[in-house]
C-alpha cells in the first residue's frame, strides 16, 4: 500500500462539463426507463441490513425501521437498487481499469496523516451515513435525482450540503489542502 | 410514452435493468475523478469546482431532458417518481451530510466508486456509512415526529412559485450556468492563484459556449410549449379509465365502503364533492368536504399524493355524475386506489335510512339525478347512525326516542344483509420510490 499525497491533477479525468452531461443523460434514462432516479444510499442501506440480519434476525424484527426492510420474511437483498449498487461499482471499477486508476492506496490531503485520515473516513462516512436516512437520500438519489425533478425539498437538501461544507471547511483544511 | 412501468416485471428483470443503468452511473462517476476524496473536497476551498460542475451539469441536462420530452407528450411526468418534501429533515439532513462531507471526503454515492478502484479511504468511508445507516435506524424513534414532519408530498418548483415547470427550468438553467461563470473565476484564482486581473471574464472555449447556448434554447423552447394541462394527462389515462368506468370496476357498493372502513390494516377516506349545505345537512362520519373546486387546486392532489399507500379514497357525490367527473381528475393527476361510492348518498340512505324524526324521503324521488331523495329537519351533519354504520359510536348521535328504530334508544342496527361484488383492489405492492429510500 502507498500513500499519495501528489496534487490532484496529475489524474487525467475527463472534462467536468462532459462528465455532468453525460451523468445528465445517464440520470434522464434511469427516469424514462424505471420512472425513479439513481441512488446509493438505499442500497447500502440494504445491505448493512443483510448482514444484520444474518446475525441477529430477531433484532432487525424489532427495529421498526429495520423491520419495514428487512424484517420476518423480507429480503432485504432482493431489491432493484441493490442491482444499482452493484451495477455503480462494477461500472467504476472497469473505468478505473481502463485509466489505470485501479490500485490498493490511501488518498489523503498533503499534511493529513494515514491514522487521521482513516479515522475522519470513517468519521464522516458514519455521519453521512445517518444524515441521508434523515434527509430521505443521499447526494445522488436526493440532491441529484430530485432536483432533476425539480422537487424543492431536493434543492433545499442540496444548499444545505454545500453551506454546512463551506462553513466548516476552514476547520478541516489541514486535511485537505 | 415513456417511463415504462416495471413495477410489473419480474424481480430479477428489475433487477438487472438496475444493475445497467448503475454500471453507466458508476462509469462516468470515476470517469469525472469522484473515486478522489481530495478533487472531491477541493470543491470547498474553491480551488477545484468539478463537483459543481458535474452535479449542477448532470442537474440541468437531466432537467432538461425529462421536461423538454414532457413537454412533446415523450414522456409522462405524473408517472415520474419526484422525492417528497420534507423540508425540516431535508435542511438537516443535509447540513449534516455536509459535515460528513468534510471530515470524510466523500458521499456514500462516490464512496463507491472509490472503494472500487482500491482506494483504502473509500472502503473505510463506506463502512463508517452502514454504521451511520444503522445507527439511524437504532436511534430514529426518539425523534419520530420531527422526521415525519412537515410532509408536503410531491412539490416541485413550478408547484412553489405557481409557474410551469418549464420555467422554472430556465431559472434553474441560469443559476448553473451563473455558478459554473463564478466556479471558473474561483478555479482561476484560487486554484491557479491568478491574479484578478489576468483572469479571462469573457468564457473563449467555443464548445462550452456552444453547449450553453444550446441548453438555454432547449429550456427556453420547454417554456415556451409548457407542460401538459389537466385535460392533456387525462387523455393519457383515458383509455384504460374509460373501460373501468364502462366496466363499472370502480363503483364499489356501499356495503363495501362499510367494509374498508372496518379494516383495520387501510385508511379509508370518503370525499364528499357536493356543496357545502349537502355536506351540512349528512355526511358519513370522517368525510372530506371536497367540492368540485378543490379538485382545481393543484396542493389538493399533493396531499392526496403524501397520503400513506394503504390508503383507499373513495369519492361520494349526490348520485354519480359528479363523483365520476371528479374521479377522472384523480386519474389525470395518478392519485392511486381511487374509487366511486355506486349511487352515491341517494343509494346510500335506501341501504342505511337515516332516523325517521330526522328525515324523510321524498317519494318519486329519482335516485340517479344530483338531487337528495331525502329532505332533514335540520343540520345533521354525522350525528346518526346512517353516516356511520361501520362503527358503534352511538354517542354523538340525535336521539329520536323512537322505540321502532334501534339506533334511537342508542344501539347499533345490524348491518343489512345485499349481496355485492367487490371492487376495491388495494395496490400496496411496489410503488415507485427514490433509490435511496
Amino acid at each position: 500500500m502507498e500513500a499519495v499525497d501528489a496534487p490532484v491533477r496529475t489524474e487525467r479525468y475527463i472534462d467536468p462539463y462532459l462528465a455532468g452531461a453525460l451523468l445528465g443523460v445517464v440520470l434522464f434514462c434511469a427516469y424514462a426507463l424505471t420512472g425513479t432516479g439513481l441512488g446509493a444510499s438505499g442500497a447500502i442501506n440494504r445491505a448493512q441490513l443483510s448482514i444484520v440480519k444474518l446475525v441477529a434476525p430477531s433484532h432487525v424484527d424489532s427495529v421498526k425501521h429495520f423491520a419495514a426492510t428487512a424484517g420476518g420474511s423480507r429480503q432485504p437483498l432482493a431489491d432493484p437498487s441493490v442491482g444499482m449498487l452493484l451495477g455503480t461499482l462494477l461500472g467504476g471499477f472497469a473505468s478505473g481499469l481502463l485509466h489505470r486508476r485501479v490500485r490498493v492506496e490511501l488518498r489523503k490531503g498533503p499534511r493529513a496523516t494515514a491514522g487521521t485520515r482513516l479515522l475522519l473516513a470513517f468519521t464522516g462516512g458514519g455521519i453521512m451515513g445517518f444524515g441521508a436516512r434523515l434527509a430521505r437520500g443521499c447526494t445522488s438519489g436526493q440532491a441529484l435525482s430530485g432536483g432533476a425533478v425539480l422537487s424543492v425539498g431536493s434543492f433545499a437538501f442540496m444548499f444545505s450540503i454545500f453551506g454546512a461544507g463551506y462553513a466548516l471547511a476552514w476547520f478541516f483544511r489541514k486535511q485537505w489542502i | 410514452m415513456v417511463p415504462i412501468d416495471i413495477t410489473s416485471w419480474s424481480l430479477v428483470a428489475q433487477w438487472m435493468l438496475s444493475f445497467g443503468i448503475g454500471l453507466a452511473f458508476g462509469a462516468v462517476l470515476e470517469s469525472a475523478g469522484f473515486g478522489d476524496s481530495r478533487r472531491l473536497s477541493a470543491q470547498f476551498y474553491l480551488r477545484d469546482m468539478t463537483v459543481l460542475k458535474v452535479m449542477f451539469g448532470g442537474i440541468i441536462t437531466a432537467a432538461t431532458l425529462i421536461f423538454l420530452t414532457s413537454s412533446l407528450g415523450w414522456l409522462d411526468f405524473p408517472s415520474v417518481f419526484v422525492n417528497h418534501t420534507y423540508l425540516s429533515s431535508q435542511v438537516v439532513g443535509g447540513l449534516i451530510m455536509g459535515v460528513g462531507f468534510i471530515v470524510g471526503g466523500f458521499c456514500p454515492g462516490t464512496s463507491l466508486v472509490a472503494a472500487s478502484t482500491l482506494k483504502i479511504d473509500g472502503v473505510v468511508f463506506l463502512m463508517g456509512v452502514a454504521a451511520g445507516l444503522f445507527a439511524f435506524g437504532e436511534t430514529v424513534p426518539a425523534f419520530e415526529a420531527f422526521y415525519e414532519s412537515g410532509n408536503q408530498g410531491r412539490f416541485t418548483i413550478g408547484d412553489w412559485l405557481a409557474i410551469d415547470n418549464g420555467w422554472a427550468l430556465v431559472g434553474v438553467v441560469a443559476m448553473a450556468l451563473a455558478m459554473f461563470y463564478g466556479g471558473e473565476i474561483a478555479e482561476a484564482m484560487v486554484g491557479r492563484g491568478q491574479a484578478w486581473s489576468d483572469v479571462a471574464l469573457v468564457p473563449r472555449n467555443q464548445w462550452k459556449n456552444a453547449a450553453a447556448a444550446t441548453i438555454v434554447g432547449l429550456a427556453l423552447f420547454t417554456a415556451w410549449r409548457g407542460q401538459p394541462d389537466a385535460a392533456d394527462r387525462w387523455q393519457v389515462v383515458a383509455p384504460q379509465a374509460q373501460v373501468q368506468l364502462t366496466e363499472r370496476a370502480v363503483y364499489a357498493h356501499p356495503l363495501e365502503i362499510v367494509q374498508l372502513k372496518q379494516n383495520p390494516g387501510l385508511y379509508v377516506h370518503v370525499l364528499d364533492v357536493r356543496p357545502e349545505h349537502s355536506f351540512n345537512l349528512f355526511h358519513l362520519k370522517g368525510a372530506w368536504h371536497t367540492p368540485l373546486e378543490t379538485f382545481d387546486d393543484p396542493a389538493f392532489y399533493r396531499q392526496l399524493v403524501g397520503l400513506p399507500p394503504n390508503t383507499v379514497l373513495i369519492v361520494m357525490g349526490q348520485a354519480e355524475q359528479e363523483a365520476t367527473a371528479a374521479w377522472k381528475r384523480l386519474q389525470a393527476e395518478r392519485v392511486p386506489n381511487a374509487y366511486i361510492a355506486e349511487g352515491g348518498y341517494n343509494a346510500w340512505w335506501a341501504l342505511f335510512p337515516p332516523e325517521s324524526c330526522l328525515a324523510e324521503s321524498l317519494p318519486g324521488a329519482d335516485p340517479v339525478v344530483e338531487r337528495a331523495t331525502w329532505r332533514f329537519t335540520s343540520a345533521i351533519g354525522a350525528r346518526s347512525y346512517a353516516a356511520h354504520p361501520d362503527c358503534g359510536c352511538v354517542e354523538q348521535d340525535i336521539t329520536c326516542g323512537d322505540e321502532a328504530h334501534a339506533s334511537g334508544r342508542g344501539e347499533h342496527p345490524a348491518l343489512p344483509a345485499a349481496l355485492f361484488t367487490p371492487k376495491v383492489k388495494v395496490k400496496t405492492g411496489p410503488t415507485r420510490t427514490g433509490g435511496c429510500s
